[in-house]
């Protein structure tokens, strides 16, 4: 076997032992949504077992699951539109008409990514009391969309900037205003990009749970709320836990899985031309 | 079809000035050519007509009107970018309709637009094709088409030629100048390759640091370089120069001191006295190997390019770079002497401008097409 040739199967033999090591939480808490509860806590655990959808009848019987996920995708397919809405003429401006406090921006933006969440819980449960937006699908796609804001900018910037000024040039040349050159060029251009910016947001305010846990209850409560609300006073009960986290993962990980090849196109994008 | 105007043009970049007040005048249908080395400012002077950087004061016109504060789309002109810039997303037919489609022409008059302008640059074949799938040549002509199909009354180019091939440069060349007589228009073009700017101007402004060194056509630049700067600049390889010491001076030639004897140049040498130090300026085609000549010199180098061979010469201090024929048969090391014409030769004053020539050269005012087959004959 040549060097080459040692080097690729140790590289394969690596990627595949972190993937295994990232999936595995995953698996067991598939597989333990399938146990009785008795099983999934047993010692040593059981890898081979009879299969039971008792989990699953509990789950579906105490909680209306489709009121959880519609809130889910609701909440997070808007707050991805309402920040991307938002984040395409900021990440223009900053990427074709930069000043000398672009960059501070930038980082500023970022660093509020830093900041506990905790830490300004108490101002926005208020103000989310006093406007009424406790509990509302509004109110957390409004939290949701400023919390991927820093993200979704930064990221868009940075694929605006891979474009060429030439063309924008050309294209005022052409006749084309501010609106027809992000519409009809800049747009088409970096669809691969602000389409994976738009699949990350969508999954990380999928997984949101903090916020979802302080500011609803019960309407607009998505998905992070269902698996929490299985964590009872009287003790954890794995297996529903677990047939609920399935339950709730299910959706995003299908999609994921379906906008795979896009995600690692976006995010790659510019990277290697 | 239009003329161009500026007024005393300036620009300035946060305290920089890069252009320190351009007066140009473009007339219809003229091929100006903008040529100086890197960082003169001859695309951010283009990029200001164009009306893609702002002018901090002065005065741009075309056809007398003031367009300062008229936007990039309204001025009526078109410009062809040196990385082509067309829209990777769009087809070839739709990189070259798209200033019709944002001015809301229908589709069918788009499409024989487009048409026409595909027939002049023969692209009918790749009107379907993406850029991507074009090779360098074909998307500048698309690039082209795409100017074209706007019919602007001015025709930007900057640099365009520079990302190609040597071979597709030259027949670029070509093709771009039969262009000009084909669509009869204004065009301005930028570029630091002086053979562009030889073989295609109707008038050449060299620039250097934001200012025009001199305006002319190619043959006046050639033969009447206004200054030291103008004369090593144009012209390939470049001109020599030798400080030498003038031994008599009157508005009827001045005589200089070279190291084989005085020599005669007609220029004009009012403000010259006798004793002071001028610069030589002889082209390299115009000194020839002599062997009574009064110039020496060893070969350094020799390069042979088969029609003529360049000899790089060494006289103590100085330098020299002859041009001669192919079949020069001398060898490196070899000692030579070369002589040249007093007629072809320039001096320049210490602050580098030339002494006016006493003959104007007769090809200076030679119309650019009085070197070109007219379109019409060419059909035939």
């Amino acid at each position: 076997m040549n060097p080459t040739m040692t080097k690729k199967l140790l590289l394969t033999l690596l990627a595949w032992g972190i993937a295994l090591i990232v999936f595995f939480p995953i698996f067991w808490m598939v597989l333990t949504g399938f146990k009785t509860e008795g099983e999934a806590v047993a010692t040593p655990p059981s890898l081979f077992f009879e299969p039971t959808l008792a989990g699953y009848h509990e789950v579906m019987a105490r909680a209306d699951y489709l009121k959880f996920a519609l809130n889910s995708i609701v909440i997070s397919f808007g707050s991805t539109l309402l920040a991307l809405i938002v984040a395409i003429p900021s990440a223009y401006s900053m990427a074709f008409l930069p000043t000398k406090r672009t960059q501070g921006t930038l980082l500023w933006m970022l660093s509020t990514k830093m900041l506990p969440p905790v830490g300004v819980l108490m101002p926005v449960y208020l103000l989310f009391r006093d406007m009424g937006l406790l509990d509302s699908q509004l109110g957390l796609t409004i939290v949701y969309m400023l919390m991927n804001l820093p993200i979704v900018v930064w990221m868009l910037y940075t694929f605006f900037k891979d474009i060429p000024k030439d063309i924008l040039e050309a294209g005022r040349m052409d006749g084309a205003g501010t609106l027809q050159e992000v519409l009809y060029l800049l747009l088409p251009l970096t669809l691969p990009g602000i389409a994976s910016t738009g699949l990350l947001s969508v999954i990380l305010s999928w997984n949101e749970a903090f916020w979802s846990l302080n500011l609803t209850t019960s309407d607009a409560a998505p998905l992070t709320a269902f698996i929490a609300s299985f964590s009872s006073p009287e003790g954890l009960f794995w297996a529903k836990l677990s047939a609920a986290s399935t339950l709730a993962i299910a959706p995003i990980l299908i999609f994921g899985w379906m906008t795979q090849k896009q995600m690692v196109r976006g995010l790659t994008f510019g990277a290697v031309k | 079809m239009a003329t161009l105007q500026l007024n005393n043009i300036v620009k300035d970049f946060g305290g920089t000035q890069v252009i320190k007040g351009v007066d140009l005048e473009v007339k219809d249908r003229e091929f100006v050519v903008f040529v100086g080395p890197s960082g003169c400012g001859k695309s951010t002077l283009m990029r200001m007509i164009a009306g893609l950087e702002s002018t901090t004061s002065g005065e741009i016109a075309i056809d007398g009107e003031r367009i300062n504060e008229v936007g990039p789309a309204d001025r009526g002109l078109a410009m062809v970018f040196q990385s082509y810039a067309l829209y990777p997303h769009m087809s070839v037919e739709d990189n070259m309709g798209f200033s019709l489609r944002l001015a809301k022409v229908p589709k069918a008059e788009r499409r024989e637009k487009v048409l026409a302008a595909a027939r002049i640059l023969q692209l009918e074949p790749l009107l379907d094709r993406k850029p991507r799938a074009l090779s360098g040549g074909q998307r500048q002509r698309v690039a082209i088409g795409r100017a074209i199909v706007r019919n602007p009354s001015i025709f930007l180019f900057d640099e365009p030629l520079s990302n190609l091939d040597a071979a597709l440069r030259v027949q670029m060349r070509i093709e771009l100048a039969r262009l000009h007589e084909e669509l009869d228009a204004t065009m301005i073009y930028v570029t630091h390759d002086q053979i562009e700017a030889m073989t295609m101007a109707d008038k050449i402004v060299v620039l250097q640091d934001g200012l025009v060194e001199q305006i002319g056509s190619p043959m006046a630049l050639y033969h009447h370089p206004c200054n030291r700067f103008v004369a090593g600049f144009i012209g390939s390889p470049k001109m020599n120069f030798l400080d030498v010491e003038v031994r008599e001076a009157s508005n009827e030639g001045v005589n200089v001191a070279l190291p084989g004897g005085d020599c005669r140049v007609p220029v004009d040498g009012s403000g010259v006295s006798a004793g002071d130090t001028l610069t030589l300026g002889i082209r390299p085609e115009h000194l020839k190997l002599d062997d009574e000549g009064p110039l020496t010199g060893k070969i350094v180098v020799i390069e042979r390019l088969g029609g003529v061979t360049s000899l790089y010469l060494e006289h103590g201090d100085s330098e020299w770079i002859l041009v001669a024929d192919g079949d020069v048969a001398h060898r490196v090391h070899d000692q030579v002497r070369f002589s040249f014409d007093p007629t072809c030769g320039h001096l320049f004053k210490g602050d580098g401008e030339a002494l006016n020539h006493l003959h104007r050269h007769p090809l200076v005012d030679i119309d650019r097409k009085q070197n070109r087959v007219s379109s019409a004959s060419d059909d035939q």
